[in-house]
This record gives structure tokens, C-alpha cells and sequence, in this order.
């Protein structure tokens, strides 16, 4: 046997291993370039006060949360649980970002509807979802055309990003959060956030 | 620019030579125009721009479909980052411009055609290597038997060789 | 009743399958005739078990019994009957069944047309075969098993994926099935080469045809589904780099290597672990492909809903067959080198470097498709490979290929000068160039990618056509019609083939340059004009499909104040399909196709009409259907039928396994 006629062998194993790791891999879930950069600055309506405008700077000097959501969204329905927990236990700061509330929605036509109309219908959809099954956010903004969710590499409903004191993006999960994704991912971060803040 | 009437002349002629030269194309190109008799439609944008939308909208991944460009994709999203490539094509911002904006926001994973850095080396480089590195060994392998002896065969092994292969036609084989 | 009888057909399909392996192998190594044909009847057997239990889903499918897991998920009442035919293969478990009752299919031709074969290695290539078997019939009884029934048994099904609903998916995947298992007739073909040692001028002519049958069955395939992507996905790209697409392309690319690369083989005696290597490759590639598809590990717009014990399942299935045959090829390759000199500017050195420049090809494509699992696993990082990565790639390997791929055919066999050969035909080479020039200077089109385009078409239309005058001329033959029948088959397989990449390269340099789109909203009565086309949109109504409604336009397509044609693009709705669809209508040509598709409604009554004028793109499919029938040709070559019978007398008293000699001239 000379080494030779092994080396299709060794390329076979090596792509072999590569096939097996990868089953451990998520081939959906892409990493934001965005960790370790600025959050990324808006001004958007308040959803319980839409004549006010804010942006990430009003949360400037303490750790958050961005949490993206919508009515629409199943998932989001599953999180909120959690995100209530957050807020009341954790202590934790968190800013809704209503993503895309009316033309999201793949159940409404929304080709005739006018901006007035759409806004307004967003507001009291989302105000009507917070009232109903509790408000976690310190505050949410609506993001009617999804632009400022395209600033944050925004994919899909919902996606959370922990920024800390300084305004720096320091993580992104994408899904919903649970109590696992907490205890092991997300809390331990948090932590150190709000150590460093201290 | 050139004239409208000249641009026509040119073209036509143009047409012939096509035509002349792959025989039968007199039904093919786009040369002559056809009459006006109804109301003429809105084209979608500015279709320059649209062409070079598009063009750059094939390029970048689509990120929520499973293997598709935003060109080509119905998703939400896609449309979105489509309006987005629209707009700022639109306000003058060039192709890299655009590119850099969206992998500033969603990484790498949105080209379909990976930048040159270190990680990426191996894929732009390795298929090239792989191919003059065959053609490298396939040569030396070549000369190496072109100076090497022949093999004999036994006068029987011949014979069998001989009878599997006489009625080939040397010449048949392509 | 029914789909249990076709469970049962499966499990004894599985059974004769490890019977046949088992006694092949045994069989021809301890020299017993009586295991020998008792394999052969055993994969015949195979066959009609897998032909029942195919026939058993299929009916389950036609009599809409829901109480199938599989029915209940890809069909409805409402589908129309031949789409519940091929919904059956729509479908994980019913497209693992067609590839298992393909394989089977092809265990059965060999059983049955093959006594030119020896009945030892007939035997062991049987036993290879029911080897592969045993392993996907067990992964299909285990993981995916197609008859699985479903309680309580609801009321209507989940209809077949819209996509798949069309007319090119009747025919695509039976197509390329074949070829991919095909390929897996040249594999077990190197494995009983390996395994006996024997591997001379008359194993690689008994392996041709059945390699070139299969690589026909791909090339149209492969055909088929890039046509369906090109009308299907309503915007007129007819090749997108996806990985499945990817995984259909690779095997291909070998196969071709392996093609050209056994004719060395059998002229010479040489190169022969070689080829081995590429009929091993071919086969392994095929797998592979079924796995990215299958696992989940890559995502792919046509990947099926996956599994993980599925995805490690064929894993360890793509572990165990090609590992082993690879650790076979290691320990016996050795024993292959050997053969006929030759120098390196000959026929057989050109074929060589095809090899090469196809190998390449493919190994540029495995890399592109697997790199971002490379990286995702090395760095955590995500990356896209896509289509112009490949185009970047790929074409600059292609262009020498096809460069020598016209020159090749003027060489001389064993040796040759190349400045002769290149004397010869400098008459075909100015030509091509001007071509060229006058080409993309008519066009108005004048790129680097044109100009190479039609200089290689001119290049290998003309070197062709000389290659035909000069074989003419020199027959000994009397009479035009004489000389044109003494050409031998394969002859005139290389050349229609060669002329196929030909008009292929043409279709894909004139679609690439000339084709234009133009989006337009259009309210009804409203027309626009494209590349001296215009169109009138009539009016959108809404019609009733079977399953689905429609949104149909009608779209008057006009040239020269003359109606060509009435075209009508619709926008489905299925009713159990979120997604909305697509039909684009075509007016086909020679030269031209006019594609128009609807896009979406502007909501004050018009319409964004998608307008294409592709010129030359039907020539990329008249290419690929050249290639293919010069396969064909190939297949069809009196000399495989002829010698085999003479080598069959010559073998029948042939016990030993011993390497018979590389035949020399």
C-alpha cells in the first residue's frame, strides 16, 4: 500500500468529519457583524406616546435590551412570558422595537392602506397586545417600514441584542428567549454587563 | 449619445452582419421598430436603474429563504433590502457602496460571492491549484512512463490480448 | 391492505438484496455456479419486489388514502391524478423509493444483458450492487419508511409542494435518478476490478457503455431540471449554483472524466487506478450530493424537510461505502500501474488532461458547496458561496477544456507533434477569432466573456466540421454513404458531444449578453416594447385550476404590426400553499424565447408585467440534448456488442483471478 492511493482516503475521512460536525452546526442562524459596534441610532415614535420621539440614547448609562417584536409574531407570543419575568425579577431594561406591526402581518392586504391609516392601526394593535398581556419594555418604538430593523441586521421576529452602558451591541440572539436561553446564555452576559456598569 | 435615426442605421446594419453570419437569425435580434397604436405602460422605476438593481440584488442572500437572492426570493425581507438596493442606487450611491452597507449590517453572509481575505484564500486559490498541480503530476507521470520500459507479456497473456482486441478499429476510437 | 403489502414487497426487496450481496461475493470468490446464478435471480427478483412496492404506493396514491402518512402530506382531493402519480416521489421517503427501485432496475439490466460478462465478475458486481442495496433499503425501511400510516385519518391531505406540480417534474427526477444510481453500475464495476484484480482492455470496454448510459440518463436529467428552474421560477435564470443543482453537476463532471478516461484504459492498459478512481468518485459524489440534500447540513432552496437520524444515517452509509471502497482502492491500486507507453502530446495525453480539467471542475464545485460548512466550523463565521463565485471558477477551468476538447480529436494516438496538429488546423483557429470579432461587433456587445464565448463556439463548430471532412476523406470505403456508415459509433458520440458543448457555450454566451428584461406596470390595454416586441396586456381574470385559482393574464406579444401569439402568465393560489406562484408563459423559438410572468397586482387594476427577450437560450438545451445523443451513439457502438461476445468465448474458461495482462499495441 503506498501512502500515495491513500490520499483520496484521507480527504474522504476529512470531509466525513466536516459532515459530522456539522450536524451541530445551524445553517440558518447567521452571526451580526454588529456585536462589538455601536447600537446603532434612531428616533422613533413611542408606542404609548407617539408624539414623543427617543432613541437608544435615552438608555445611555445602563445595560439593555433590544428586544424586536410584533403582534403577529408566534414566537414572540411564546417569549413574552419570559421578557415579563425579565423586567419584573431580573431588573432588566428592556426597549421594544415593533417591527413591520401592519404590513408584517402576511394575514392583512395592506397594498391600499395609507400611512395615516397604518399607524394608527399599528398603535392600537400593539397598545392593545401590551395591555393585554402586560408591558415588559421600559418603553416600545414602532417601526412601521422596518428600517431601523434593517439597521440592526435585523432577519426575523424576534431577535434580541444586549447593549451595554456605553451603548456597545455585546451580543445578538436570534429566537425566542426561554428560561434555558437565559440560565445559560443570556444571564451570564447580563451579568457582566451590569458588574461593569457597578 | 448618438442620433436616434443613426443609432438605427447602425444597429441595422448591424443586423445583417448577425444574420450573415449565423444563417438564419432574420427572426432574432431587435431591430425595427413596430407602430404605435396603444397607450404606452409605466415601466417599473427607471428601468437603467432597475437593470443594475437587479444585477446587484442576484448577487446578495437573501437572508430568511433557504438558498435564494433577494432578486429572486417573495420574502418580506428580500423585498425590503431589494427597496433598499433601489434607493440607493438611486441616490447615487455605487454598487460597493450598497454592498458595504448591507454587510456592515448582516456580515459576509449576504454576498454570494465571498471577499478575498485570509479565511477565504483556499476558495479562490484551491481550485486552480488543484488543477496545475493534476496537470503538473499528469506531465511527470507521462514522461516518466514514456522513458520507462514497456511491460512484455508472456507470449500466451499476448496471444489473449491479441483475440479481445483484433477486430478493433484503431481509427473508430474517440 | 395495500401499503402493507408494499411493506412487506420492501422487506423482502431488503432480504434478496443481502442474499444477493452476500452470494455474489461468496459466490464468485470460492468459484460456486450455483451462488453465482442464484445472485443473478436474486436482484431479478429484487426488481420485481421494488417494482411492487412502488406500484403499491402509487396506488395508495391514486385511490387518495389518506390513511398514508405520506398521501395524507403530499396530495389532496383535489390533485389532479398526475401529480398524485408523481407526488409519490415528491417527497422524502417516495423519492428514496424511486432511487432504491431505480437501483434495483439496474441490478436487474445487469443481471439480465450482461453474458457477455464472465460469471465471476458478473457475480461480484452483482454482489457490489446488492450491497448498496442492502444499505438504502434498510436506511428507506428504518428511517423512511414511505408506507407509514397516519390515525385518525383526516378528512383532506396537504397537497403536493406547487412547485413540483408541473409537467418538467414528471420527468426530471425518474431522469436523473437514473443517472445518479447509474453511476453506481461503473462503481461496483471498479469494485469487482479491485476485488478480483482483474482490470484489463476488456474491463474497461465492458464498463463503457453501461457508464455511458448513465451519464446519458444525468446529462438529461440535469436537462430537465435546469429547463423547469428556467420557466418555473418566473424569472428566466436557468442555472443558480445551488447545491443541489451542485450535486447533480459533480458526478456529471466525473462521469465525463471517467468516460474519456476509460478509453485510455482500454486502449493503452493505463492509467488504470486512475480510472478506478474517477468510476469510484463518480458513484461517491452521487451519494454525497443525497446526503447534502437529505441531512440539513447545507440550505438549499430544493432540500427536503429533514431529520437528523436521517442526515446520520446516510452519513454512515456514505461512510461505509465509500470508505471501504477507498481503503480497497489504497490496498490494490498498486497492483494497477502498468500499461502501454504513450507520450505526452498524444491522443491518450489529451484525454488525460480532460481528466484533469474535469476533476478540477468538480473538486472546484465540492469546495464551493462545502466551504461555508469549513468555515462555519473553523470559525463560527457564516459565508455565502454563490453563483459568482462558481462563474468565476468554473468558466477559466472550462476554457482550456473546451479549447482542447476541439484540438484533441486531430491528434495521433501515441504520439504526436503539436505543432502538426496545429498547422493542420489554423485555417479553423483565424477563423474562430473572426467569428469573434464580427460577432460581438454586430452584437454591440463587445466583452471579453462575448468574444470568448463565440470564438470557442465558432472554435469547436468549425474543428468539427473538419474533423468530419478529413474522416471522410480518408475512409476506404467508396461512395460518401459507405464512408458515412464505416464511422463507428462511439465516433460519432465523441463528435455529436463535442459539438453539443459547442452550441451549449453559444446559448449561454448570447443569452448572457443579449437578453433583456424590462419590469412595467401595465393597466389592461396598456403596452409596452422590448428588443422590437410589443406588448399588449388584455386583461387580467381570475380562472379556476383544479386545485388552485389563478390570476391569468392574456398578453398580446406583437412584431412588425403583426400578433405572434397570445401569451397568458398566471399567478396561482393554491388553496393548501401560503406561498403564491408563479407560471411564467413562454413563446418558445430557435432563436429567441419571449418569456413573460406576472408579478404583483399595483392595486389600482394593473399589474407588474415581468418582460424577457432571451435570445439563443433554447440552444443551451439543443446543446445538452447533443451531448446526450452522442452519448447515445456512444452506447450504441456495434464494437461493445461484438467483442463482448468474442471475449466471452475467449473467458469461458477462465477460473483463476489472477490480473489478466494489459492488452498492448
Amino acid at each position: 500500500m503506498k501512502l500515495k492511493h491513500l490520499i483520496p482516503f484521507f480527504i474522504f475521512v476529512a470531509l466525513l468529519g466536516l459532515f459530522a460536525y456539522a450536524f451541530r452546526l445551524d445553517p440558518r442562524e447567521v452571526p451580526s457583524p454588529l456585536v462589538g459596534k455601536p447600537a446603532p441610532t434612531f428616533a422613533l415614535p413611542r408606542v404609548d406616546a407617539p408624539e414623543t420621539i427617543v432613541g437608544p440614547d435615552d438608555l445611555r448609562g445602563r445595560p439593555w435590551m433590544l428586544n424586536v417584536w410584533a403582534t403577529w409574531c408566534v414566537a414572540c407570543r411564546e417569549e413574552h412570558a419570559m421578557l415579563m419575568r425579565l423586567a419584573r425579577e431580573e431588573g432588566v431594561t428592556l426597549l421594544g422595537l415593533n417591527y413591520k406591526e401592519i404590513r408584517g402581518d402576511a394575514s392583512l392586504d395592506t397594498s391600499r392602506i395609507s400611512p395615516r391609516e397604518e399607524r394608527e392601526a399599528a398603535l392600537l394593535r400593539a397598545r392593545d397586545w401590551l395591555a393585554r398581556h402586560g408591558d415588559p419594555y421600559r418603553f416600545s418604538v414602532l417601526d412601521l417600514e422596518g428600517r431601523v430593523a434593517i439597521d440592526y441586521g435585523v432577519y426575523g421576529v424576534p431577535e434580541t441584542f444586549l447593549i451595554d452602558a456605553e451603548g456597545i451591541i455585546r451580543y445578538k440572539h436570534i429566537g425566542p428567549i426561554d428560561e434555558r436561553v437565559w440560565r445559560e446564555v443570556l444571564q451570564p452576559k447580563w451579568a457582566a454587563l451590569e458588574g461593569a456598569t457597578r | 449619445m448618438r442620433s436616434h435615426r443613426r443609432a438605427e442605421r447602425v444597429s441595422a446594419w448591424r443586423g445583417v452582419a448577425f444574420a450573415a453570419m449565423i444563417f438564419l437569425l432574420a427572426g432574432g435580434g431587435g431591430f425595427v421598430r413596430a407602430a404605435e397604436d396603444a397607450p404606452k405602460a409605466q415601466p417599473v422605476g427607471d428601468p437603467a436603474l432597475e437593470a443594475r438593481a437587479l444585477k446587484l440584488g442576484h448577487e446578495l442572500r437573501c437572508l430568511v429563504c433557504q438558498n435564494q437572492s433577494i432578486a429572486e426570493s417573495n420574502a418580506e425581507l428580500a423585498h425590503d433590502l431589494m427597496n433598499q438596493v433601489r434607493e440607493q442606487l438611486a441616490a447615487g450611491k455605487s454598487e460597493e457602496e450598497v454592498r458595504a452597507y448591507l454587510v456592515a449590517r448582516y456580515g459576509d453572509f449576504v454576498l454570494y460571492q465571498p471577499p478575498l481575505k485570509a479565511s477565504t484564500v483556499a476558495l479562490w486559490v484551491g481550485p486552480f491549484v488543484l488543477a496545475f498541480t493534476g496537470v503538473f503530476a499528469l506531465w511527470r507521470a507521462l514522461r516518466r512512463r514514456a522513458r520507462e520500459e514497456v511491460p512484455t507479456l508472456s507470449a500466451e497473456e499476448a496471444a489473449r490480448a491479441e483475440a479481445l482486441l483484433r477486430d478493433t478499429d484503431e481509427r473508430g476510437q474517440s | 391492505m395495500i401499503p402493507e403489502m408494499g411493506q412487506f414487497a420492501l422487506a423482502l426487496a431488503w432480504a434478496l438484496a443481502l442474499v444477493q450481496a452476500v452470494l455474489g461475493l461468496a459466490g464468485a470468490a470460492r468459484g460456486s455456479a450455483g451462488a453465482m446464478a442464484a445472485a443473478r435471480r436474486a436482484a431479478l427478483v429484487q426488481f420485481a419486489a421494488l417494482v411492487l412496492a412502488y406500484a403499491c404506493l402509487t396506488a395508495s396514491f391514486l385511490r387518495i388514502d389518506f390513511s398514508v402518512l405520506l398521501v395524507a402530506e403530499h396530495s389532496s382531493t383535489r390533485t389532479p391524478w398526475v401529480y398524485r402519480l408523481t407526488g409519490v416521489w415528491g417527497n422524502h421517503e417516495g423519492s428514496m423509493l424511486l432511487w432504491s427501485l431505480a437501483l434495483a432496475g439496474w441490478q436487474a439490466a445487469v443481471a439480465a444483458f450482461s453474458r457477455t460478462l464472465t460469471a465471476a465478475f458478473r457475480a461480484r458486481v452483482l454482489g457490489v450492487l446488492g450491497a448498496v442495496s442492502v444499505g438504502f433499503l434498510a436506511f428507506l425501511i428504518l428511517t423512511s419508511n414511505p408506507f407509514e400510516r397516519l390515525v385518525p385519518v383526516p378528512v383532506e391531505g396537504r397537497d403536493l409542494n406547487p412547485l413540483l406540480q408541473d409537467p418538467g417534474m414528471i420527468i426530471h427526477p425518474p431522469l436523473l435518478y437514473m443517472g445518479y444510481v447509474g453511476m453506481a453500475v461503473a462503481f461496483s464495476f471498479a469494485i469487482a476490478a479491485l476485488l478480483s484484480g482483474r482490470m484489463d482492455a476488456a474491463w474497461a470496454r465492458w464498463s463503457r457503455p453501461w457508464t455511458l448510459v448513465a451519464w446519458v440518463f444525468l446529462t438529461l436529467g440535469i436537462l430537465v431540471g435546469s429547463a423547469w428552474a428556467y420557466y418555473e421560477l418566473g424569472w428566466g435564470g436557468w442555472w443558480f449554483w445551488d447545491p443541489v443543482e451542485n450535486a447533480s453537476l459533480m458526478p456529471w463532471l466525473v462521469g465525463t472524466a471517467l468516460l474519456h478516461s476509460l478509453i485510455v484504459t482500454e486502449k493503452r492498459g493505463a492509467f488504470r487506478s486512475w480510472t478506478v478512481l474517477l468510476a469510484i468518485g463518480a458513484f461517491s459524489l452521487s451519494l454525497l450530493g443525497t446526503f447534502l440534500v437529505r441531512s440539513g447540513v447545507i440550505t438549499s432552496v430544493h432540500a427536503f424537510a429533514t431529520d437528523p437520524t436521517r442526515g446520520v444515517f446516510i452519513l454512515g452509509l456514505l461512510a461505509l461505502t465509500v470508505g471501504v471502497s477507498l481503503l480497497l482502492f489504497a490496498w490494490r491500486a498498486p497492483r494497477l500501474s502498468g500499461g502501454g507507453a504513450f507520450a505526452p502530446v498524444s491522443r491518450e495525453g489529451s484525454l488525460l488532461v480532460n481528466n484533469v480539467l474535469m476533476a478540477a471542475a468538480a473538486g472546484a464545485v465540492l469546495l464551493g458547496t462545502v466551504y461555508p460548512l469549513i468555515i462555519d466550523a473553523l470559525q463560527g463565521a457564516k459565508l455565502s458561496v454563490g453563483p459568482p463565485y462558481f462563474e468565476k471558477v468554473f468558466v477559466p477551468l472550462m476554457i482550456p477544456a473546451v479549447v482542447l476538447m476541439a484540438l484533441a480529436p486531430f491528434l495521433r494516438w501515441k504520439r504526436d507533434v503539436l505543432s502538426r496538429v496545429l498547422r493542420r488546423v489554423w485555417p479553423e483557429t483565424i477563423g474562430a477569432l473572426i467569428i469573434a470579432a464580427l460577432g460581438v461587433w454586430a452584437m454591440d456587445h463587445v466583452t471579453v466573456g462575448a468574444f470568448l464565448g463565440i470564438a470557442l463556439t465558432a472554435w469547436v463548430v468549425l474543428a468539427s466540421l473538419r474533423l468530419l471532412v478529413d474522416r471522410l476523406r480518408q475512409g476506404a470505403a467508396s461512395g460518401m454513404t459507405a464512408r458515412l456508415r464505416g464511422i463507428p459509433g462511439s465516433w460519432w458520440g465523441m463528435w455529436l458531444s463535442h459539438l453539443g458543448v459547442g452550441v451549449f457555450i453559444l446559448g449561454v454566451t448570447l443569452v448572457g449578453a443579449l437578453e433583456q428584461r424590462l419590469d412595467v406596470k401595465m393597466m389592461p390595454g396598456q403596452e409596452a416594447e422590448l428588443a422590437g416586441y410589443r406588448f399588449v396586456l388584455r386583461g387580467v381574470s381570475e380562472v379556476p385550476g383544479p386545485n388552485y385559482t389563478a390570476q391569468r393574464g392574456a398578453v398580446e406579444v406583437w412584431r412588425e404590426g403583426r400578433m405572434l401569439t397570445v401569451l397568458a402568465p398566471e399567478k396561482r393560489a393554491y388553496f393548501r400553499s401560503a406561498m403564491p406562484m408563479t407560471e411564467s408563459a413562454i413563446d418558445w423559438g430557435v432563436f429567441r424565447d419571449v418569456y413573460v410572468s406576472l408579478g404583483d397586482p399595483t392595486g389600482d387594476g394593473g399589474w407588474v408585467v415581468l418582460l424577457f427577450y432571451k435570445p439563443f437560450i433554447s440552444w443551451i438545451w439543443f446543446g445538452a440534448v447533443l451531448i446526450a445523443l452522442g452519448g447515445v451513439a456512444a452506447a450504441l457502438d456495434r464494437r461493445y456488442r461484438r467483442l463482448a461476445r468474442r471475449t466471452a468465448a475467449v473467458s469461458a474458461s477462465e477460473q483463476s483471478h489472477e490480473p489478466v495482462a494489459e492488452a498492448v499495441r
